[in-house]
């Protein structure tokens, strides 16, 4: 992985080339603009991949940095989704506060349960992600009278975005609005990630055990990478409230937060990009596949998940980047 | 000369009907090299585990100086001066050594809370971590991924991990083990070339290694203290030489 370019001419120029945006990175950015080219009658689409990136983006700070293992992250995501679709129907339907307030619900809620997460490991945390995930779904769906339970949330209504662009059928202004929210928090990740703390978080995934022969506060980081995970997550959910105007009880399900582990896998877990890449493969591959037959899609998936963890254990970015080292340097 | 840089009282620990600290009281004065010497299973990791709180004793207290730190939290006892290093690489796979040592710094400067702000915006942490490197010969290798590195070298940034905690006292499980003899005299060397004011305590096997390198020696039979006394007081007592040396010498 990371070799010490040739010329590296200290400790302060190696720290400051980890950081620096590689060309293909700019590159990456620019090109996200050309489904509003190229698909344009694809862009709902290309709003749903924005926002299960930023969600798979979320999942990556706790999962591919800090190590935590989660079944549950649905919970958050679901969290977001219902709180902008409530706020909607019962206080207002303008977006960016909406969105604000679903952050902050998620927020809370993952920083209540960040102090029992940062108790556990390994397995026990999976189940225990896993079990709030699945107390957080049978909530909504009984509380039908607030949700809709398992019809849905009916009677959300957005305002146009910045009281000027309306949220149309082709979906440009949803993708384009989601985009920015992507664009924006995967800039808070990349900071988040470059830091001390970014690099402390590293640390409790390689060795948590070190880590406090060092002086370390493991469970402290924990709690704060799991609350700022929450709320992106819960921002997603939002977005993607915001973007269908309704919510089904789907957003909270087992199958989202299994989904949004598959494909931070698939693309390659700790990379930050994984999680965007995965959810382009994952969401185009679905797009088509379940256009030729839609009840066989997941024998696909798994084939793909399988391929993927056997030949390509840093996912797919993972191998891409073992392909072009030669070309691009001491790249991570 | 002040009080004991580190003490015990009375420290008990028994798993089931094992028992494996037996009424342990040491004394550890300001800048001395201690070695603890012992059979298999004479208590020596455990007596390490028991004092920076890896593990918790039955019975006893633990004091840094003047303070009683039995009840601290293993990472809190690092932050008053108490650090370890462990007898199996216990290090960070995929982080460069750099990378490594500079976590330590920032964990110590309180700057890992920091998230908002790019690591390489603190070159002094950057700079003191490179420092400790070059110190311990691994400057020219510090940009490479831990688990890159050899096997000694792996052990030298065991101790770097440990001194960019800035410690006052020092334990080392046997930071020779696995390395080639001569090597080990090597890693004494760089050892015994550390700052006077800092109590070292080392875990070691090899004889020659003990009696050149400490300035004083611990011998732990049976999860108890049987001789404490300098290098000469040490070869000369029978009891030690019954135990110990006398069956399985350099063992």
């Amino acid at each position: 992985m990371a070799v010490a370019a040739p010329g590296v001419a200290g400790p302060q120029q190696y720290l400051e080339n980890q950081v620096r945006w590689r060309r293909v990175e700019i590159a990456f950015w620019l090109a996200t603009v050309l489904p509003f080219i190229l698909t344009p009658t694809y862009l709902s689409l290309a709003s749903q991949i924005a926002i299960t990136a930023l969600f798979a983006v979320s999942l990556d700070l706790i999962l591919g940095y800090a190590g935590i293992v989660s079944l549950g992250h649905a919970a958050f995501f679901g969290l977001g989704a219902y709180t902008a679709g409530l706020v909607s129907k019962f206080v207002w339907g303008e977006p960016l506060t909406g969105l604000l307030i679903a952050a902050a619900v998620a927020g809370l809620v993952g920083f209540a349960t960040s102090f029992i997460i940062a108790r556990f490991r390994h397995l026990a945390l999976i189940m225990i992600t896993l079990g709030l995930g699945l107390l957080l779904h049978e909530a909504a769906n009984s509380a039908s009278w607030l949700t809709g339970g398992s019809d849905g949330l009916q009677g959300v209504d957005i305002w146009p975005l910045l009281g000027t662009f309306k949220f149309d059928l082709y979906g440009r202004t949803a993708y384009a609005y989601s985009l920015i929210v992507l664009a924006l928090l995967f800039l808070v990740a990349r900071r988040l990630i470059h830091s001390p703390f970014g690099l402390a978080l590293r640390g409790i995934r390689e060795n948590a055990v070190r880590m406090s022969a060092i002086g370390a506060a493991n469970r402290t980081h924990i709690r704060k990478v799991y609350t700022i995970a929450a709320v992106i997550a819960g921002v997603a959910g939002a977005l993607l409230a915001q973007t269908t105007e309704t919510v089904s009880l789907e957003v909270l399900s087992f199958q989202r937060s299994a989904d949004v582990l598959v494909i931070l896998i698939l693309g390659g877990a700790g990379r930050l990009y994984g999680g965007i890449l995965g959810a382009i493969i994952y969401m185009v591959a679905r797009d088509q596949l379940s256009g030729l037959n839609p009840q066989y899609w997941y024998f696909w998936i798994g084939l793909l998940l399988v391929a993927v963890v056997m030949f390509l254990p840093n996912g797919v970015l993972g191998g891409l980047a073992r392909l072009t080292r030669p070309w691009l340097g001491g790249r991570r | 000369m002040s009080g004991p840089a580190l003490s015990t009282r009375g420290l008990n620990k028994r798993f089931g009907s094992l028992v494996v600290a037996k009424d342990v009281a040491l004394e550890l004065p300001r800048g001395v090299r201690y070695a603890l010497i012992g059979p298999n299973g004479a208590g020596k990791t455990t007596l390490i585990n028991l004092v920076t709180g890896m593990l918790r004793p039955d019975t006893g207290r633990i004091f840094l100086g003047e303070d009683d730190i039995t009840s601290l939290a293993p990472e809190a006892r690092v932050r008053r001066g108490l650090a370890r290093t462990f007898q199996i690489n216990a290090l960070f796979p995929h982080l460069s050594a750099l990378e490594a040592v500079a976590l330590a710094v920032c964990e110590r400067r309180g700057l890992a809370r920091v998230w908002w702000r790019g690591l390489p915006d603190y070159r002094d942490a950057a700079d003191e971590a490179y420092a400790i490197l070059a110190s311990l010969l691994l400057g020219e290798h510090c940009y490479r991924l831990t688990h890159e590195l050899s096997y000694g070298q792996q052990r030298l940034l065991e101790i770097a991990l440990a001194l960019a905690t800035r410690p006052r006292v020092l334990l080392l499980d046997e930071p020779a083990a696995g390395v080639p003899k001569d090597e080990s005299a090597e890693l004494f060397t760089a050892i015994s070339g550390l700052s006077a004011d800092l109590t070292v305590l080392f875990i070691e096997h090899d004889m020659n290694i003990v009696f050149r390198f400490a300035t004083r020696i611990i011998v732990m039979v049976g999860g108890s203290i049987l001789v404490e006394g300098t290098p000469e007081e040490v070869a000369e007592d029978s009891r030690v030489r019954e135990v110990y040396l006398g069956k399985s010498h350099h063992g």
